[in-house]
C-alpha cells in the first residue's frame, strides 16, 4: 500500500468530520429559506460545538460514570463508521476492516450507548425517549439490513467500495430491486437521523420529540460531542445512499492528485444537493404520530425484503 | 489414556457431590466442593482444548459397564471436545462464583449433592459412544438440574417450574428414545459407531430427524417447546441458571447435532430437513426476543433470552442441512461456523448475564426490574460486566456476539443458489426474522440494563446495595474478557472450530484465517466479505480516546454537580421514572398487540374521585394457550372420567381384566 492511500484514508476521516458541521448547518438554512426566514449562517453549527465544548458541564446528581463516558463512545463508534463509507475514493487501505453489516451495527452501537444515556439520569423524558428510539430502531434496523441484502446480492460482496464499483460497472441496468432498496435507505435515514416526519430536530418541549428527549439532561462538551455525532450520521447516511446509488465520479484507488480534489469536489456537491433534496422534504411534510411510526418503517421493512425476495427468486430464471 | 483420565475426573465429580450430603454441616463445606468443581472443570477444560487444538484422531474407550450386551462405550472426537470446551468453562466459572455466592445459599443442603452430579453429567453426555449410555447421562443431567431447580422448593411458582420441567423433559427423552430406537433399526445396534455404519431408509430418517428436533429442542427451548424453560432456568440458584441456560442447552444443541449431523450423517440429508430447522428456528428466534421483552423479572427475561439464541443457532443448523442436502459442502461449512460459533459465544455472555443477576440478587433480593434501578453508582463492577454482556449479546461491534451473527448473514447471502423454491422464500424471510430479532435484541438489553442499573432507586433494598464478594466478580470479568477476546480475534475461533466443522461437513472446513493480514475474518474468499474487530476495536478506542484528551486539553474539563433539568420540571420522586413496563410499551404496542393480543385498559376515576388511574395491561401467551392448555385440558378430563375406575369392586375388576385379555387376544389374531 503506497503511502497516499492511507493519506487519502486519513483525509476522508477528516473531511466527514469537518463537513458534517456544514452540512447540518446548510440543511437548517436552506429550511429556513423555504420557510421564507434569514435563517443563522450554515457555519452556526461550528460556532455552537466551539461554545459548547468551552462551556462547563452540569452533570445532574444521579448521573454515573456512564453517563460521562457515553459521547465518547457514542462519538467514536459514529465516526469509525461514517469514515468507513468510501466519500470520495474507494479501495482505501482499510475499506476491509469493515463491512456494511459491521457499519449497520457500529450505528447499532451508537445507538445503545445513546438510549442507556437517556435512561441514566432517571427522568421521564430521558426514558420516553430511549424507548422510543429503541421502538424505531427495531424496525429500522431490519430494513436497513434488508437493504443490505438485496446490494449484496447483486454485487456479491458486502463490502462498500466493492458494491460501489459493480454499481460503476454498466450489467447494474434498470432494477426493481434497487428501487426498493433505495426507498428503504431513504426511509430508514429519515427515521435514523430523527428527521421529520420521524422526530423533529427543531423542537424542545414537546412530547413527541425522541432524539431530543434522549440527550436532553446533556451539556457543554457531552452536549457538543452528541451534537457532532449526530451531524456525522447525516453525512454518513447521506454518504451511503451517494456511495451506493449515486457513486459516480469517485476517484478509484491509485488515482493521482488532481483526480482526488476533483472527486471530493463532486462529493461535496453530492452532499450539497442531498441536503437540499432533505430540506424540500422536511419542509413539505408534517410529522407523524409515534405510532404512526411503525407502519412507515414497516413499509421500508416490507420494501426490503420484497427486494430481496425478487433476487432470491429471479436467480434462477 | 486420556479418556480414562476424562472418566476419572467425572468420578471426582461425582464423589464431590456425594461429599456434598455431608458438606452444609462442616464450617467450609460449600467452598472446598466448588472449589474441587472449579479443579475439576478447569483440567477438562484444559484437556478437552488440547484435544481439539491438537486435531487428533478420535479416541475409544469400552468398559464392561451398563447393558451386559452393550457394555459402555465412550468416545472423545473434535465434536465432543468442543463442546466439552463448553460445558467446562461455563462450569469453572460458575464454581468459580460459586465460591463467594454460595456462602448466601439459605438452604446449601439442597444445591450441594447435586451441583457437581449435573455437571457431570453434561460431560457424560458429550462422551457417550452409545443410546444407552447418552440416555443415561442425558437422564441423569434432567433429574439433578430438576433437583436444582426445587433447590427453593417452598415457592408455589418453583413447584409448578419443576413439575413442567420433568414433563416436558419426559417427553424430550421419549423423542430422543425412539429416535435411537429407529437409528438402531431391527438389529438393535445401540452402539453409536453401528448406526453411523447402518444406512437408515429415507422416511425413517425423516422420522428420526423430527424426533431429534423434538427431543433435543423441547430441552433446548425451541418454540413451541420452550414453557418450562423461562420459569425453570431462573428458579434455580443463579450459578445453576447460568449453568442452565449457558451450557444445559448447549448439551440440547449437542444432542442434534450428534444424531442428525453426524448419526444420520449429512449426506443423507433432504433439503426440506433443513428448512423445516430454518423455520424453527427463525420463529423461535423472534418469539423468544419478544417475550423476553415482556418481562419484567431480570432472570425470566434472561432465561426467555436463550430461547432466541437458540433461535439464531438453529437458523445456523438449519442453513447447513440445507446446503449439505444440495451438496454444497464450503457454504454448508460457513453456516456451521456460525452456528457453532454462536453456542460458544452464548455460552460466554448468558452465563455472565446470569451470574450479574445472581449478584444483583444477593445485593438487593429483588429479581423484578419494577423494584431495582441505580445500581451502577452501588455496584460499579457488577455493573460493567453486565454492560459488557449485554452489548455483547446486542451483538454489537467489537464483541463476539456480533461475529456469530454477521457470519449467519454472510451464510444466509450465500444461499440464492439453493434451487429448492420453497427454500428460495424461506431463507430471506429467515433473515428478515433474523435481523429484527438481533434489534429487538438491542431493545431488550437497554431495558435490562437501563431499568436494572441506571436512574434511580425504585426501592430502599436498590438503594442500599452494596458491591458482591470478589470471587463472584473474578468469574463475572473472566468471562467478560473472553467476551471481549472472541471478538476482536475470531479468527482463532473459526481456526479452533475447523475440526468440529471438517468432521460433520464431509472434511469440508474454512479456510484458516490466522494468516490473514491484521487477523481480519475472511470466511468466503478474497474477492467476498470481510470484519476485522481488532481493528475496529483500535480504531473506537484512539478516536474516543483522542477526542477526551483534545477536548478536556484545549476546551474545558470543568464538572459541576446540579439537580437534573427534566425540561424544567424536576420531580424528586423515583416513581416519575420510566419502568420496564413502560420502556416496552411502544414495542409491545407494535407487535404485542399482534402476537399476545396485547390490550391496554385504562380506567379514569370521575372528578373529585380521589383514587389512582389505572392501566391495566392484558397480554395473552399464544403457545400456552393454543397448544398446551388444550392439552391440559384434555388430559383432566379423560382422567376425570377414568376416576371412575378408581372406586369399582373387585369382580368388576376381574372382568375388566378378563375383557381386555379377550380383546387383546383377539386382536392379535385378526393381526396375524
Amino acid at each position: 500500500m503506497a503511502l497516499i492511500d492511507y493519506l487519502v484514508q486519513g483525509g476522508q476521516m477528516l473531511l466527514v468530520l469537518m463537513l458534517a458541521p456544514l452540512l447540518t448547518g446548510w440543511v437548517r438554512w436552506v429550511k429556513a429559506r423555504l420557510l421564507r426566514r434569514r435563517g443563522p449562517s450554515p457555519l452556526q453549527p461550528y460556532r455552537d460545538l466551539v461554545k459548547l465544548s468551552r462551556k462547563e458541564v452540569v452533570l445532574a446528581e444521579s448521573a454515573s460514570w456512564l453517563f460521562r463516558i457515553a459521547p465518547y463512545l457514542i462519538f467514536a463508534a459514529l465516526w469509525v463508521a461514517a469514515s468507513l463509507v468510501p466519500t470520495f475514493a474507494g479501495g482505501l487501505p482499510f475499506s476491509w476492516t469493515a463491512d456494511l453489516i459491521a457499519i449497520v451495527a457500529l450505528l447499532g452501537t451508537a445507538r445503545f450507548f445513546l438510549a442507556l444515556a437517556g435512561l441514566d439520569v432517571g427522568t421521564s423524558f430521558g426514558g420516553i425517549g430511549s424507548s422510543r428510539e429503541m421502538m424505531i430502531a427495531s424496525l429500522a434496523e431490519p430494513a436497513m439490513l434488508m437493504m443490505v441484502f438485496t446490494l449484496s446480492l447483486l454485487a456479491g460482496t458486502t463490502e462498500l467500495s466493492a458494491v460501489a464499483r459493480f454499481m460503476l460497472t454498466a450489467d447494474v441496468g434498470l432494477r426493481v430491486s434497487l428501487a426498493l432498496a433505495l426507498l428503504a435507505l431513504v426511509i430508514v435515514a429519515i427515521a435514523e437521523n430523527a428527521r421529520i416526519p420521524v422526530d423533529n430536530p427543531a423542537t424542545h418541549l414537546e412530547l413527541t420529540m425522541v432524539h431530543e428527549a434522549m440527550v436532553l439532561e446533556y451539556s457543554g462538551r457531552h452536549l457538543a460531542l452528541i451534537e457532532l455525532s449526530s451531524s456525522l450520521k447525516l453525512v454518513l447516511y447521506l454518504s451511503l445512499v451517494a456511495c451506493i446509488f449515486a457513486p459516480w465520479g469517485m476517484a478509484s484507488a491509485g488515482a493521482g492528485s488532481a483526480a482526488y480534489g476533483y472527486a471530493a469536489v463532486i462529493y461535496v456537491a453530492k452532499l450539497a444537493l442531498g441536503g437540499v433534496l432533505l430540506a424540500l422534504f422536511e419542509s413539505s411534510i408534517a410529522k407523524m404520530r409515534v405510532f404512526r411510526v411503525d407502519q412507515f418503517l414497516g413499509a421500508a421493512l416490507m420494501l426490503g425484503l420484497l427486494g430481496a425476495l425478487l433476487l432470491f427468486v429471479s436467480r434462477s430464471l | 489414556m486420556l479418556l480414562t483420565l476424562l472418566l476419572v475426573l467425572l468420578l471426582v465429580l461425582l464423589a464431590a457431590g456425594g461429599y456434598g450430603t455431608v458438606a452444609p454441616a462442616r464450617p467450609q463445606g460449600s467452598r472446598y466442593l466448588y472449589g474441587v468443581s472449579l479443579a475439576v472443570c478447569t483440567v477438562l477444560l484444559l484437556l478437552a482444548l488440547a484435544h481439539l487444538l491438537s486435531g487428533r484422531e478420535p479416541l475409544h474407550l469400552s468398559l464392561p459397564l451398563g447393558l451386559p450386551w452393550l457394555g459402555l462405550h465412550l468416545r472423545l472426537d473434535a465434536l465432543s471436545a468442543f463442546f466439552l470446551v463448553v460445558v467446562n468453562l461455563g462450569g469453572a466459572v460458575a464454581s468459580l462464583f460459586g465460591l463467594g455466592y454460595g456462602a448466601h445459599e439459605r438452604e446449601p443442603e439442597r444445591v450441594l449433592p447435586f451441583y457437581p452430579a449435573f455437571l457431570a453429567g453434561m460431560n457424560l453426555v458429550l462422551l457417550a459412544d452409545d443410546a444407552f449410555a447418552f440416555l443415561f447421562a442425558w437422564e441423569f443431567m434432567s433429574i439433578s438440574s430438576w433437583a436444582l431447580v426445587m433447590a427453593h422448593h417452598r415457592e408455589p411458582a418453583n413447584l409448578r417450574a419443576g413439575y413442567l420441567y420433568l414433563v416436558m423433559a419426559c417427553f424430550g427423552t421419549l423423542a430422543l428414545l425412539l429416535a435411537f430406537g429407529l437409528l438402531a433399526g431391527v438389529d438393535g445396534g445401540y452402539g453409536f459407531a453401528a448406526m453411523r455404519a447402518s444406512q437408515t431408509p429415507p422416511a425413517l430418517a425423516a422420522l428420526v430427524l423430527v424426533l431429534a428436533l423434538l427431543g433435543a429442542g423441547s430441552k433446548a427451548g425451541l418454540v413451541p417447546l420452550h414453557v418450562w424453560l423461562p420459569l425453570a432456568h431462573p428458579a434455580a440458584p443463579s450459578h445453576v441458571s447460568a449453568l442452565m441456560s449457558g451450557v444445559m442447552t448447549k448439551v440440547a444443541v449437542y444432542g442434534f447435532i450428534r444424531i442428525v449431523f453426524d448419526l444420520l450423517g449429512g449426506e443423507s440429508a433432504v433439503w426440506w430437513w433443513g428448512g423445516l430447522v430454518l423455520a424453527a428456528g427463525g420463529v423461535t428466534a423472534v418469539l423468544g426476543v419478544l417475550y423476553a421483552l415482556m418481562q419484567h423479572d431480570l432472570k425470566r427475561l434472561l432465561a426467555y433470552h436463550t430461547v432466541e439464541n437458540i433461535g439464531i443457532i438453529f437458523i445456523g443448523l438449519g442453513l447447513a442441512l440445507a446446503f449439505q442436502a444440495n451438496l454444497m459442502y464450503f457454504n454448508a461449512a460457513l453456516a456451521l461456523t456460525a452456528a457453532l460459533f454462536h453456542v460458544l459465544n452464548h455460552s460466554l455472555f448468558k452465563s455472565l448475564l446470569f451470574l450479574g443477576a445472581g449478584a444483583v440478587l444477593t445485593a438487593t433480593g429483588e429479581r423484578d426490574m419494577e423494584r431495582l434501578g441505580g445500581l451502577i453508582h452501588r455496584m460499579p463492577h457488577t455493573a460493567l460486566a453486565f454492560l459488557i454482556g449485554s452489548a455483547a449479546i446486542s451483538a454489537l461491534p467489537p464483541l463476539n456476539g456480533f461475529v456469530s451473527e454477521w457470519m449467519t448473514f454472510q451464510a444466509i447471502l450465500n444461499s440464492p443458489e439453493l434451487p429448492q423454491w420453497l427454500l428460495k422464500f424461506l431463507v430471506p424471510a429467515v433473515g428478515a426474522l433474523l435481523a429484527l430479532s438481533a434489534a429487538l435484541a438491542a431493545a431488550c438489553f437497554v431495558k435490562a440494563f437501563g431499568i436494572t442499573f441506571l436512574g434511580r432507586p425504585r426501592s430502599p433494598a436498590a438503594a442500599d446495595a452494596g458491591e458482591t464478594d470478589r470471587f463472584s466478580l473474578s468469574a463475572m470479568f473472566a468471562l467478560a474478557g473472553l467476551c471481549l477476546l472472541a471478538g476482536v480475534l475470531p479468527g482463532l475461533v473459526v481456526d479452533g472450530l475447523g475440526p468440529v466443522v471438517g468432521l460433520l461437513n464431509g472434511g469440508a472446513r474454512l479456510t484458516d484465517q490466522y494468516h490473514q493480514p491484521w487477523l481480519t475474518l475472511v470466511p468466503v474468499g478474497p474477492l467476498k466479505s470481510s470484519y476485522n474487530g481488532l481493528l475496529v476495536m483500535l480504531f473506537m478506542a484512539v478516536s474516543g480516546v483522542a477526542a477526551a484528551l483534545l477536548i478536556h486539553r484545549f476546551a474545558s474539563s470543568a464538572v459541576r454537580r446540579g439537580p437534573a433539568w427534566d425540561c424544567g420540571f424536576p420531580d424528586a420522586s423515583p416513581a416519575t421514572q420510566y419502568t420496564a413496563g413502560s420502556f416496552a410499551q411502544p414495542i409491545r404496542r407494535v407487535f404485542g398487540s399482534l402476537v399476545f393480543q396485547a390490550r391496554e385498559r385504562v380506567t379514569m376515576p370521575p372528578p373529585g374521585d380521589l383514587r389512582p388511574a389505572r392501566l391495566e395491561v392484558e397480554l395473552h401467551d399464544p403457545v400456552w394457550e393454543r397448544a398446551y392448555a388444550p392439552i391440559a385440558a384434555a388430559v383432566i378430563a379423560v382422567s376425570t372420567r377414568a376416576n371412575v375406575l378408581q372406586y369399582l369392586t373387585i369382580r368388576r375388576y376381574l372382568s375388566l381384566v378378563f375383557g381386555a385379555l379377550v380383546v387383546l387376544l383377539l386382536g392379535m389374531a385378526l393381526w396375524r
